[in-house]
């Protein structure tokens, strides 16, 4: 079973059906955001459903860029013999 | 005394048999002394042992408590499940090593004053650099040196800071630190900080982890930075700097781990950013916030191993370790693969895994305690975590561009050991309370709301459409990324780059000097002139650069002549003061 499911996220057969299945989660995952009961929201994003979705993806864009450019701008990036 | 086994007893004297023992009997005895040794520390009572007059001065042994235990608990699980995978070993010493560092850990643990806690401070040093040096090949000694000269220079402000702290406050007893900080704080603290890898002092872990044996490793990776949070979390709860620091360290490992190549070097990585969190946590010093520090603690030393064990699965198997040279080993390793996702939805906090009952824990805290801005950058680094440990780590090393490689699962030992890994980290997701009332305090948190599940994973799902999109961007690079070591790997060469630079100008000038004043004074004796300057002048002015330049080579020479003594000195001494240890001990 644990090679089926691990085959499942490797091959390229699947590709279509893995995307559908991500999409669909996506879909559920805000949807579910905007259903659920919020009791106390301490802080203004708590009250806006949807908000965890769109900083999760801000989030992850900003590390990838930001820190891609600081490596190759900022020259945090070197060659493996940099050392040698 | 009878009633109380010290743990840290059992791994140090334990350690010793080893060297004697073969086969499956090792093996056996191997399971069995953690084994032991989780037995011992479920059965502790809280109490003070082993108090004494050492100079003076007052020592406690052990002083166990509630946040001892907890850690002890971890510790002695980690220790069980490292021997599992390290089981296959022909070679003693890993082991032993092994043993001591485990043994040095709990020792910190339990440890009442600061001599007791030095003593085993540096026994972690130095038998977790053996770990880095049993690898073998020049890069992982350099790494393994670099390490020690680290760790010795941060036990030497550690001992300093003892030191003026005893002296300012009449008492060498370990506890929360009163009354305002001084010096001998401030040194303590540093000392704390250097072995917690908070930057810039982060740039040992990073450096050595990946050098270190496959097993070796996963040892390190779960027991220097967790002592050092333990000792952050008895004596500085609620220092405000701790906070920031924190919070600016859960960042720091995510954004280097963007630009690393070697698998184990971004997980090292991922350490930093993970003991961010506890940092951060102690450093607010609520209740609520040292709790979830200390559970953090907790399911991070699991999950993390798990992930190195995962890592060093595939390096074991394959020989490789950059994610540019791995690919497509999904089809020949799935149960590794099944068995590291576990670790990776852990760390990642994704409901029904550890994670996500203690990290959520440390937000919580931060938010309660009116942290907008700490909340915000936690959850920006939980999001990197994933990115990484859970996307862009498997990707590319288990997915991605099949290499060819030929791959097979790990020796059984090894698997069992991270399914044992992998079980707890489920555990605890599924059934958080059984953790939760292990912690320092009473726990009033409920992680499982419905407004916390969705956010969660809507953060981390849209993490993962994020990384879909831009897949490209994250494509490895064969490259090393320059951290604070750049200063004692670099910085040294460029000193003396500096030194010898001016006196090549000065030469430069007086030779410039002597041509332009002799030629239009002297035309006859212009070539005379010439010939004695250049004979003359320069070869002095070169003979005296290339003596000092000599002299420089001597002096370096000298120096770590001498800092190979004082690593002597320093090994001398903690046998000396094992030994005095010992004698008081009875």
């Amino acid at each position: 079973m644990i090679k089926s499911i691990v085959d499942f996220f490797g091959n390229e057969a699947y590709a279509t059906r893995r995307r559908r299945l991500f999409y669909l989660v996506l879909i559920l995952i805000v949807l579910a955001d905007f259903l659920v009961f919020r009791e106390h929201a301490e802080y203004l994003w708590d009250r806006v459903p949807g908000w965890s979705a769109v900083y999760g993806f801000l989030s992850c864009v900003l590390l990838i860029f930001v820190s891609k450019f600081l490596g190759h701008q900022g020259g945090l990036m070197r060659r493996e013999d940099y050392y040698d | 005394m009878t009633d109380f086994v010290h743990p840290a007893l059992l791994f140090i004297l334990g350690a010793l048999p080893i060297a004697f023992l073969n086969g499956s009997i090792r093996k056996a005895y191997l399971v069995l002394v953690p084994t032991l040794a989780i037995i011992a520390v479920l059965t502790l009572q809280p109490g003070n042992y082993g108090a004494a007059q050492v100079i003076g001065q007052e020592i406690l042994i052990a002083k166990v408590d509630r946040l001892s235990i907890v850690f002890a608990t971890v510790f002695t699980i980690m220790a069980l499940i490292g021997m599992v995978y390290a089981l296959h070993l022909t070679r003693a010493g890993q082991h032993v090593a092994a043993f001591v560092y485990v043994g040095s850990a709990l020792g910190v643990v339990f440890a009442g004053d600061y001599l007791t806690l030095y003593l085993f401070w540096e026994g972690m040093a130095f038998a977790s650099a053996y770990l880095v040096f049993a690898q073998g090949g020049g890069q992982a000694i350099r790494a393994a040196f670099r390490y020690l000269m680290v760790h010795i220079t941060g036990g030497v402000v550690l001992l300093g800071g003892i030191i003026l702290h005893a002296v300012a406050t009449h008492s060498l007893l370990f506890g929360p630190i009163e009354g305002g900080m001084g010096a001998g704080a401030y040194l303590i603290l540093a000392g704390f900080l250097l072995n917690a890898a908070v930057p810039p002092l982060n740039a040992w872990l990073t450096d050595a982890y990946p050098e270190a044996t496959v097993t070796g490793a996963v040892f390190m990776s779960a027991f220097t930075t967790k002592t050092a949070v333990y000792v952050l979390a008895r004596a500085f709860p609620g220092t405000e700097l701790l906070v920031w620091l924190g919070t600016a360290m859960a960042l720091y490992g995510v954004i280097y781990a963007v630009l690393e190549n070697d698998c184990r070097r971004l997980l090292a990585y991922h350490i930093v950013s993970q003991v961010g969190y506890m940092v951060a946590g102690i450093g607010i010093g609520t209740e609520m916030a040292v709790n979830g520090a200390t559970s953090h603690a907790f399911a991070h030393i699991l999950y993390k191993a798990l992930l190195f064990m995962g890592a060093g699965a595939v390096i074991y198997v394959t020989g490789r370790r950059k994610l540019t040279e791995l690919g497509g080993l999904y089809k020949a390793m799935p149960l590794t693969v099944a068995l590291y996702m576990v670790g990776a939805l852990a760390i990642s906090a994704f409901p029904f895994f550890s994670g996500f009952v203690t990290k959520s824990m440390v937000v919580a805290a931060a938010g309660q305690d009116h942290r907008a801005l700490v909340v915000l950058a936690l959850t920006m680094a939980s999001s990197g975590t994933f990115l990484h440990t859970g996307l862009k780590l498997p990707y590319y090393m288990f997915f991605g561009t099949d290499r060819g490689l030929a791959a097979r699962e790990p020796p059984r030992n090894m698997l069992v050991a991270m399914a044992m890994a992998a079980v707890l980290c489920i555990a605890i997701g599924v059934f958080p309370q059984q953790l939760y009332a292990l912690l320092p305090y009473p726990v009033d948190f409920e992680p499982y709301t419905g407004v916390h599940v969705t956010e969660s994973l809507g953060v981390l799902m849209f993490t993962a459409l994020g990384f879909v999109l831009f897949l490209r961007a994250l494509d490895p690079e064969n490259t090393i990324s320059i951290d604070t070591d750049w200063f004692y790997r670099k910085g040294a060469r460029y000193f003396m780059w500096l030194a010898e630079k001016p006196l090549a100008r000065y030469e430069k000038a007086v030779s410039d000097v002597s041509e332009t004043a002799a030629l239009p004074l002297l035309h006859g004796a212009a070539r005379a002139g010439l010939r004695v300057d250049l004979d003359g002048v320069d070869a002095v002015v070169n003979g005296v650069a290339r003596s000092i330049l000599r002299g420089g080579g001597a002096l370096r020479r000298l120096q770590t002549g001498v800092v190979t003594h004082y690593a002597l000195a320093m090994i001398a001494g903690v046998i000396a003061a094992t030994a005095v240890f010992a004698v008081v001990w009875q």
